[in-house]
């Protein structure tokens, strides 16, 4: 067994992805500066390793480095595809939406497109409105891709090697502020797409997040604790396929569903979980993620933006109510 | 379909070139035949007898284009197409009938009746699909390219076709650059038959077009008459050659003319008769009949071709007609492993 201690977010992406190329000769890496270790440290020492045929310097080219990962894959490879930040990736996003994500289905099956495009998303402090989205509802309305978008460095680790080894498109959302938390990483642990991580076992309520507001939310649940409120705290960990078991045997308990995202809440994601999860189970349901604006520069426009553990409290308390 | 060191004797390669333009001739006439009423485009009612339903976008009288490239490839070389394809994927080496399957719907196509006409493929002869974005396929085809050359496929390459409208999207630039800075085995093939949809191409481009800017990022890039099947072959045999031996990407800048609408139903009366009267002088294929008829191939030789093109289309009709639709249950297979289809 091959236990890391303390491991960064980051540090924990680059040995999934180290471990994936000494594994598999036609893992590739291409992006923006990815031979210089990529924006967030998160391809250190990948080039020196593996050489710059295997871990390519690109030009600034979102639509070209997309679609040449399409081609790539079809041809043969499994690329990992650097956007940078989830904004910009919507430079390529008819190579993302309409070639990648339909390319297996629309041929009948005759061609795969394993490719993992890495798009950190989130609020990145004072980036202001092009460099903070969260759009992973967008993806997940998409046919034909897997979403995933970790939390932990473990999770990065293991959610990054089981995406590498998906034979589909998978769009793979890291939180832009997330790459220096450190955790213990054991590179045996497999996590399997698709599975939710129950983060904290509680009967009177049920909170599902993920990404960076599982951080908000466990500070939440600690709060709600202190008042003899328990939690059930899951982190979704893969958006599509989301855990429907994991949280609807949850709600069924609890009765009370609170789901937290860092997007926007109107089209969000969370309609999805609380919408399913009110039909199978009948529970009550509430959202809570961000007012629809974009996201502001000023600190104290950018806090318009950001759900916080007391606005959890809060909601949570309603909802109990 | 490789005829480039085959031995093969001009009439032999002429015959060959001939028999593919009458091919594609042949089966784009008879898929225009069974879309009439089919495509609910410019206004017009889908009808339900249709055949072919949806855009059918039609090559005819660019044959020579596909043609005089594909000549040269192997089956191992990769091609991506656009949404005028046909002509590209039959020339690739594509079984017709599949492809007339495909065009009706139905299980026994390619694409087991999820892609139809706009998104014909035969990956098992390296063809990667047309594309009903325009310039999609370029930025495919340099990742193509770029697999081979990673994976050490010496010698093969990939050829990528677009129009001249394409010229005018990000996605060429970045593919045609891309191309260059990492010296790929790439042929691009522009197919200009100056017209965009219903626009004609060049008040719509700045500068002198596809060869011109390819010139100013390195790229050699000739141009070619793309009615002249035999120009076509030879220029495009040289290129390919090159593009073999290592020497990076070419671009072929092939000059053709789009005889009938956008799509089957359109009747183009946006566009002065004359040009199309004018145009229809330099058919391809009654160019090269007159060519080989004059280099002693005789009338019967290649009445025969033509009228075998002919006996495959009505099987392939046929068969097309007679295949069985997909069944529904298809519509939830080869969307992804994971998390496919509904829930449950
Ligand atoms: C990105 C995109 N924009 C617009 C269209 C609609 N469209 C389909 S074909 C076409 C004209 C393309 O012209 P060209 O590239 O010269 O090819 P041609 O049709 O002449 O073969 C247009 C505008 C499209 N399919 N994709």
């Amino acid at each position: 067994m091959a236990l890391n201690k303390d491991l960064s977010y980051s540090e924990a992406a680059v040995l999934a992805v180290q471990r994936e190329m000494e594994a598999d000769a036609r893992v590739v890496v291409l992006g923006e500066d990815v031979g210089r270790g990529g924006i967030f440290g998160q391809y250190k020492g990948l080039q020196q390793a593996f050489g710059a045929e295997r871990v390519i310097d690109t030009p600034i080219s979102e639509a070209a480095i997309m679609g040449a990962g399409v081609g790539m894959a079809l041809a043969g490879l499994r690329p990992v595809v650097e956007m940078r930040v989830v904004d910009f990736a919507l430079c390529g996003m008819d190579e993302l939406v309409n070639q990648a994500a339909k390319n297996r289905f629309m041929f009948g099956g005759q061609g795969r497109v394993p490719l993992v495009a890495r798009l950190p998303g989130g609020i990145w402090d004072a980036s202001a409105a092009q460099h903070s989205q969260s759009l992973e509802a967008w993806f997940a309305h998409l046919p034909g891709v897997v979403v995933v978008s970790p939390s932990t460095p473990q999770d990065n680790y293991s959610l990054l090697r089981a995406a590498l080894q998906c034979g589909d498109p998978v769009v793979y959302i890291e939180h832009k502020t997330l790459w220096g938390l450190r955790g213990d990483v054991d590179e045996d642990m497999a996590v399997p797409l698709g599975k939710a991580r129950r983060v904290r076992e509680g009967n009177a309520i049920t909170i599902v997040s993920w990404s960076k507001q599982v951080q908000a939310c466990a500070a939440a649940c600690d709060a709600l604790a202190a008042e003899g409120i328990e939690a059930d705290l899951i982190d979704l960990r893969t958006l599509w396929p989301w855990d429907r078991e994991t949280v609807l045997a949850s709600c069924a308990r609890t009765q009370r569903l609170l789901v937290v995202h860092e997007a926007v809440q109107v089209a969000g994601f969370g309609a999805e979980i609380a919408a399913s999860a009110a039909e199978a189970t009948g529970c009550r349901v509430a959202r809570l993620g961000a007012p629809r604006i974009p996201v502001g520069y000023a600190p104290v426009l950018e806090a318009q933006s950001r759900v916080g553990a007391e606005a959890v409290v809060a909601a949570a308390k309603k909802l109990m109510g | 379909m490789d005829s480039s060191n085959s031995g093969a004797t001009p009439e032999i390669i002429g015959k060959a070139l001939y028999r593919t333009m009458v091919r594609i001739r042949a089966f784009e006439n008879a898929a225009e035949a069974a879309s009439q009423g089919g495509v609910s485009a410019y206004g017009q009612q889908a009808a339900g007898s249709a055949k072919v339903r949806g855009p059918l976008h039609l090559s005819t009288g660019q044959e020579a284009v596909p043609a005089g490239v594909c000549a040269h490839l192997r089956v191992s070389d990769y091609l991506t197409s656009t949404h005028r394809g046909h002509g590209h994927t039959l020339a690739k080496g594509a079984d017709l009938v599949r492809m007339m399957c495909e065009l009706f719907g139905k299980a026994t196509g390619f694409n087991g009746g999820k892609g139809g006409s706009m998104h014909i493929a035969d990956f098992s002869v390296g063809m990667l699909g047309a594309n009903g974005v325009v310039a999609a396929g370029l930025p495919i085809a340099v990742g193509a390219a770029h697999a081979q050359k990673v994976l050490k496929k010496n010698g093969d390459i990939t050829v990528c076709f677009f129009g001249d409208g394409a010229i005018n999207r990000g996605p060429f630039l970045e593919a045609l650059n891309w191309a260059r800075v990492y010296d790929l085995p790439v042929l691009f093939v522009c197919e200009d038959n100056r017209w965009s949809a219903t626009t004609a191409s060049g008040p719509m481009t700045a500068g002198e077009g596809a060869s011109a800017r390819a010139a100013s990022m390195d790229i050699a890039a000739t141009q070619v008459d793309g009615n002249d099947v035999f120009s076509v072959h030879e220029t495009a045999g040289r290129l390919v050659r090159e593009v073999r031996d290592g020497g990076g990407p070419r671009l072929l800048h092939a000059l053709t003319y789009r005889v009938k609408g956008h799509v089957s139903v359109d009747l183009a009366a946006y566009r002065d008769p004359a040009e199309l009267a004018a145009a229809l002088e330099t058919d391809p294929i009654a160019r090269a009949r007159g060519h080989l008829l004059s280099h002693g191939v005789s009338a019967a030789t290649l009445d025969a071709i033509e009228n075998a093109a002919r006996d495959e289309v009505d099987t392939a009709l046929a068969i097309a007609d007679a295949a069985p639709w997909p069944d529904a249950s298809a519509a939830f297979s080869d969307v992804q492993t994971i998390g496919a289809g509904q829930w449950h």
